[in-house]
């Protein structure tokens, strides 16, 4: 008989590889207590918070815990149901007006997660006859929303205006054509040319999906994203986004003005064969999108620390993903994963908690020291950060 | 010289500055396996033959595709 876990030998064997050296197995890091979105205890030691998504801090805003401590009481645990049976509450209604107002849209429609959105919106509209035209370091739920879709996939070298161009102009112009694009691209946390290629996708007769979760509530004057920051929000027909990062919370979401738009709830499977977020969750999130809209203070902050963060660890001699800051994700190349790993333990040891990106989430098989500031780190906070990459960097050699 | 002939010269000559093992390159030599190709050089390799004989290689079809000769056939079939 052969073991199904024997394609899994590889991987086990670099994993028992790399902990063998005796490094803490970076993928198995406990956050014991959490202090506050910029501070936890990490085995045992005070740790300052610089891998999460909690972009804009507030996952412990007074109002948002309020809201969901209230709906807790008020309405129980969960819903124990699907949303278009017993799971749609007063809860799920608001947070779905909340984003209307948020984005200024027709139609939202709220998703367990931000996975299920994308899954669920691209592999419903996209069918066997149609093509997904998608940018190649798409999000491992872009490619699952093509893969359990049938329509016909190509894709794009990253941020390539003239490839997506290429392709659009040699498809069959009758066919139906979904362009997918990220707004800020999580690994490098560099961002897209939305302006020029949403135009072209357009100009091609296209429809475009926008995933904006690693942008919602900072980038743009009302938060909205790339899209918004670069004036093409009134083209763009999907936009995705989710609530575990800025909202701070967990779900995801799809707006849009499509006419037809409300039809995807009785045939997107993600979305009907799944329960409904709790009615807590749900009222946290509508919360915190609302306050979000006026948070322009805190997305001032958070370019500035964007801001000192890239340019200090740029001064120190560290290679970084982009050559200017263009998101909330500052991304530190590592020349291998033993180096990688080293590093991280490194700062952990410092008292800083990063992420370690390796392949497949990776592009170009990259090791990456993932940070992603937060609006509440202080200034001096980012000074201590910049401190302790110097002090790990040295230690273990990556820079001189 | 047949068309199928023309277009396997081509994707010959367009492998060539991918082939870094310089393995023996046949109808019969498998992308994954003899040439050893990552997604990545896939991804380039597959661009340069679409621009080439001005075609789309959906993901749909590259799947399908294991040796060289498969993407030929491929070739000829999409410029029909």
């Amino acid at each position: 008989m052969s073991d199904l876990f024997s394609k899994f030998d590889p991987l086990i064997q670099q994993r028992e590889t790399l902990l063998s050296t005796g490094i803490t197995d970076p993928f198995n890091l406990v956050m014991d207590r959490v202090e506050s979105p910029t501070v936890a205890i990490c085995n045992g030691r005070r740790t300052i918070l610089l891998g999460t998504y909690n972009y804009m801090g507030m996952t412990f805003d007074p109002d948002v815990i309020q809201a969901g401590k209230d709906a807790l009481e008020q309405f129980g645990s969960g819903t124990t149901g699907s949303r278009v049976l017993n799971g749609t509450y007063q809860g799920h209604k608001e947070c779905e007006a909340a984003l209307r107002d948020f984005y200024g849209m027709d139609h939202a429609m709220v998703f367990s997660t931000g996975y299920q959105a994308n899954l669920g919106i691209i592999s419903t509209i996209a069918g066997k006859e149609d093509y997904i035209i998608l940018d190649i370091d798409s999000h491992a739920s872009i490619y699952d929303g093509c893969a359990l879709g049938n329509a016909q996939i190509v894709p794009f070298r990253h941020n390539d205006i003239d490839a997506l161009e290429k392709r659009l102009k040699r498809l069959p112009p009758e066919a139906g054509k979904l362009v997918v694009l990220e707004g800020v691209y999580s690994m490098l946390g560099d961002v897209a040319p939305l302006d020029k290629m949403v135009k072209v996708a357009k100009d091609h007769g296209a429809m475009v999906l926008v995933d904006e979760a690693h942008s919602m509530g900072f980038i743009g004057e009302h938060g909205r994203g790339v899209a918004e920051a670069q004036g093409v929000m009134d083209q763009v027909d999907f936009i995705i986004g989710t609530f575990s990062k800025s909202v701070g919370t967990v779900g995801g979401f799809c707006v849009s003005n499509h006419p037809k738009f409300e039809i995807l709830r009785l045939v997107c499977r993600p979305y009907v064969f799944t329960a409904s977020l709790p009615p807590s969750v749900v009222a946290t999130a509508a919360t915190s999108i609302r306050k979000l809209m006026h948070g322009s203070n805190k997305r001032a902050h958070l370019w500035e620390n964007s801001k000192r963060l890239h340019g200090g660890l740029k001064k120190l001699g560290f290679t970084l993903g982009t050559d200017e800051p263009q998101s909330a994700i500052i991304a530190v190349i590592m020349p291998d994963l033993e180096k990688g790993a080293a590093m991280w333990e490194a700062l952990l040891h410092e008292g800083l908690y990063v992420n370690l990106a390796r392949p497949p989430a990776t592009p170009a098989n990259m090791t990456l020291l993932r940070c992603s500031l937060c609006a509440e780190h202080s200034a001096e906070q980012v000074e201590e950060i910049l401190g302790m990459f110097e002090a790990a960097g040295r230690s273990t050699g990556c820079i001189g | 010289m047949t068309d199928r002939n023309q277009v396997l010269a081509k994707v010959k000559a367009l492998i060539e500055p991918f082939n870094k093992k310089g393995a023996e390159v046949t109808e019969a030599t498998r992308f994954a396996q003899d040439l050893e190709w990552d997604s990545l050089t896939v991804l380039d390799f597959v661009a340069n033959i679409e621009d080439e004989f001005d075609i789309v290689i959906t993901m749909n079809q590259q799947a399908e595709i294991e040796n060289i000769g498969q993407l030929v056939d491929a070739v000829g079939q999409l410029q029909g």
